[in-house]
C-alpha cells in the first residue's frame, strides 16, 4: 500500500509527493484505470490452423480471472458502468468483458480529498459512490485514530465483512465519513458546466476554437488510453510464416490515430481539429445520445496524461464562451 | 505454399552501419521459419552463395550517398518484384544525412589526404527519393519482430501489422506512466513512430525518436512543451536532428529552430 504517499496533478503533470500523515488512500486516481482489467489493452479473439489443407478453428475456451478491485473510485466505479452498458447492453454483448466482469469484486474508496484535475462534483458521479460496490470504504485520520467506514453493498461484501474485525458504526463516525467526502467536494480542482451540453457541442460544430485545440493537440492518444469509459478498438490478423495457423487480435485504438478512420481513398477525419472535434463531441454529447449518459466521470485522467496538458473542461468553457482561455497559464514560444 | 516454389529473398546494403541487416540473423528462434518458407538468394552476411535475380521480395538497407550508389539502387529496383527499405538510413537518409545541414565537401577536405579519390553525394537521401518503394520499415535499428512480420505478411499476401500511429500507444500498451508528466523528461513519443516498444521511456528515458515521424506529427506544439519543460534553442534542434535528421517533419523542425541561434 502506498502508505503516506500522494500526488499532485494539473495539465500535463503528475508527481508524488509525501504527506505527513499515514493516509492509505491519501491519493487520487492513478496513471491507469481499470479498464485494463476488463478491457485489456490485447486480446486475442479467436484463432485458426491449417489440417489437411483445411482451416480449422481452434477451440479457446478462456479461463476468464476471477478480479477484486481494490481502491476503485466512484468516478472510476461509474465509468465501469458506463463500459457495461456500451460492452453489454444491446444485440451485439462482447463475451470477454462481460464475464470478467461478473465475477469482479468491487471495494470502492469514497475520495475525502480531490485532485488538482479531478471535477465528478460537476458530472455527478462521486465523490460518494452511491451503488454498484460490493463494499465502500471512507477513511477517516485524525491525531486520535485511524479507522474505516464500510458502507456494505452486496451480498459478497457482507461475507467479507463477517471475516473482518468490525463493529457498528456510530451516528458520529456516519457524519465524520458524510462531512470528509463533502469536504472533497467542496475541493475539486476544476470544474465542467454541463447544463445543454449536448447541443452546446452540437451548436458548436463549427467554431475557431477546434483548430486553436489542433494547433496544441500531438494527435498522440494518450487521453484517450486513459480514458476509464473510451472503448475503441482495432483487429489484427496474423499469420506465421508459412501459413499455417493464423490469429484475430483485438487491440485498444484512439479516434486520434489516422488509420482508425481510415476507409478506402483515405482517413475520414484528417485534420487533428477534425479528430478533436470528434473526441470530445462524443464524449459530453452524443455519447448520451447512444448511450443515455454522458461519456465523461471526471476523472480529470485526459487533462494530467495529455503530454500538453490540454483540458477538456477549458476547451467547453471556451467554446461556451466564445472567449479566450482564462486562468491557465499556456507557454508559447516567443518571437516565433 | 508447400509445393510451390519458395519465393526468392536478397538482402541489399547502401550506406548503412549492417546493423538492421543483421536483425535478421538476429532473429534466431524465427530464423529456421524465415529459411524454410523463403530461399535465402542473395545475402552476402549471411551466405558466400549468390543466386541470380529476380527476386521477389528485397530488402533494402542503407541510404544513398554516391553517384555509383545512385545507379545500383536502380538495377535493384528492375530485378525486385517488392522491394521493402529497412531501418532509419533507407527510409530518411539516417544519422549520416547530418551531413545535409552543411558543406560535405568542407569535410571532405578535411578528414581526407586526397580528397580526389572521394566521388559523395551532396546529400545522403532515402531509397524512396530513387526508386518506388513498397514498404518502409522504419527504426535505428528496425525491430526485428516487425521485420518477421512484415516477411511474414508478404508471404501470406496480407496487410503487415505495423502501425503508424505515436509510441505513446506502446507506453500505454505497456503501462510506462508517461515520463514527461510523471517526471517532466522530454520525450519525442508523441510525434514518433511507434515500433520499439517504448523501450526507453520505461527505463526513463525520453524516446530519442529513432522510428522517425509518426503519421500526423505535431512537431510545433512539443517543441513549445520542451521549452516549458527548460529546453534550450540548441538542444531543440538536437533532439529532432538524430537518426532521422531528414525525415520531413524533423528537419523542418529543427531548421525552425536554427534560425533562432
Ligand atoms: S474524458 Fe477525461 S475526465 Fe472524462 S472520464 Fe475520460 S479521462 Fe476522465
Ligand atoms: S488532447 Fe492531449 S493527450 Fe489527447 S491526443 Fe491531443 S495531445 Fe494527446
Ligand atoms: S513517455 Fe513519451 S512515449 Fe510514453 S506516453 Fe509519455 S510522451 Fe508518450
Amino acid at each position: 500500500m502506498p502508505i503516506g504517499w500522494t500526488d499532485e496533478q494539473d495539465g500535463g503533470t503528475y508527481r508524488l509527493k509525501e504527506r505527513d500523515d499515514e493516509a492509505l488512500f491519501g491519493y487520487q486516481v492513478g496513471p491507469h484505470s481499470w479498464k485494463k482489467y476488463l478491457h485489456p489493452p490485447r486480446r486475442r479473439l479467436w484463432q485458426a490452423e491449417m489440417r489437411d489443407n483445411h482451416m480449422v478453428i481452434v477451440d479457446d475456451e478462456p479461463d476468464y480471472p476471477r478480479y477484486a478491485f481494490f481502491g476503485v473510485r466512484s468516478c472510476e466505479l461509474n465509468a465501469i458502468t458506463i463500459q457495461d452498458t456500451v460492452f453489454t447492453s444491446g444485440p451485439y454483448v462482447d463475451i470477454g468483458y462481460r464475464e470478467r466482469r461478473k465475477q469482479a469484486f468491487i471495494v470502492v474508496v469514497n475520495c475525502v480529498e480531490a485532485g488538482g484535475t479531478c471535477f465528478c462534483a460537476s458530472m455527478n458521479t462521486g465523490p460518494q459512490a452511491e451503488q454498484g460496490f460490493d463494499l465502500a470504504l471512507t477513511e477517516l485520520l485524525d491525531p486520535n485514530q485511524h479507522y474505516f467506514v464500510v458502507d456494505i453493498g452486496s451480498k459478497a461484501g457482507a461475507a467479507i465483512i463477517k471475516q473482518v474485525p468490525h463493529q457498528q458504526a456510530q451516528e458520529q463516525e456516519h457524519m465524520a465519513a458524510q462531512q470528509a467526502v463533502a469536504q472533497a467536494a467542496r475541493q475539486m480542482g476544476r470544474t465542467l458546466d454541463t447544463r445543454d451540453i449536448k447541443m452546446l457541442l452540437y451548436n458548436k460544430y463549427e467554431h475557431p476554437r477546434w483548430d486553436e485545440v489542433a494547433r496544441r493537440c500531438l494527435s498522440c492518444t494518450n487521453c484517450t488510453l486513459v480514458c476509464p469509459t473510451c472503448f475503441c478498438v482495432s483487429i489484427e490478423e496474423q499469420t506465421d510464416l508459412n501459413g499455417q495457423t493464423a490469429e484475430r487480435w483485438q487491440r485498444w485504438d484512439s479516434c486520434f490515430t489516422a488509420d482508425f478512420s481510415y476507409i478506402h481513398g483515405g482517413s475520414v477525419r484528417s485534420s487533428a481539429s477534425s479528430r478533436y472535434r470528434q473526441w470530445l463531441t462524443h464524449k459530453l454529447a452524443s455519447w448520451i445520445d447512444q448511450f443515455g449518459t454522458s461519456g465523461c466521470v471526471g476523472c480529470g485522467r485526459c487533462i494530467t496524461w495529455c503530454p500538453v496538458g490540454i483540458d477538456l473542461t477549458e476547451e467547453v468553457r471556451a467554446l461556451r464562451d466564445g472567449e479566450p482561455r482564462i486562468g491557465v497559464a499556456i507557454p508559447t514560444l516567443d518571437a516565433v | 505454399m508447400a509445393t510451390k516454389r519458395k519465393p526468392k529473398l536478397a538482402v541489399w546494403k547502401f550506406a548503412s552501419c549492417d546493423g538492421c541487416q543483421l536483425s535478421l540473423l538476429d532473429c534466431e528462434d524465427e530464423l529456421l521459419a524465415v529459411t524454410d518458407a523463403i530461399e535465402i538468394a542473395n545475402f552476402p552476411e549471411a551466405s558466400r552463395t549468390i543466386i541470380k535475380g529476380p527476386y521477389d521480395l528485397s530488402l533494402v538497407e542503407g541510404s544513398i550517398t554516391t553517384p555509383h550508389d545512385a545507379e545500383r539502387i536502380h538495377q535493384v529496383r528492375r530485378s525486385s518484384k517488392f522491394l521493402v527499405t529497412i531501418g532509419a538510413c533507407a527510409t530518411a537518409g539516417g544519422i549520416q544525412s547530418l551531413r545535409n545541414f552543411s558543406d560535405v565537401n568542407t569535410y571532405i577536405s578535411t578528414v581526407y589526404a586526397t580528397p580526389d579519390y572521394i566521388s559523395s553525394l551532396q546529400k545522403s537521401t532515402p531509397i524512396a527519393d530513387h526508386v518506388f518503394v513498397d514498404f518502409e520499415l522504419r527504426g535505428c535499428p528496425l525491430n526485428k519482430y516487425q521485420l518477421v512480420e512484415v516477411i511474414s505478411a508478404f508471404l501470406n499476401s496480407r496487410r503487415p501489422n505495423v502501425p503508424p500511429y505515436s509510441v505513446c500507444v506502446e507506453c500505454k500498451q505497456r503501462e510506462t506512466p508517461c515520463i514527461m508528466v510523471a517526471k517532466g523528461i522530454p520525450c519525442m513519443g508523441p510525434v514518433t513512430q511507434a515500433g520499439c516498444g517504448a523501450i526507453c521511456p520505461s527505463y526513463n528515458r525520453g524516446c530519442y525518436g529513432c522510428f522517425g515521424p509518426s503519421e500526423m506529427p505535431n512537431t510545433p506544439s512539443l517543441s513549445i512543451w520542451f521549452e516549458h519543460l527548460g529546453m534550450n534553442r540548441t538542444d531543440l534542434v538536437r533532439t529532432f536532428r538524430g537518426f532521422n535528421a531528414y525525415a520531413e517533419a524533423f528537419r523542418k523542425e529543427s531548421e525552425a529552430h536554427e534560425k533562432h541561434y
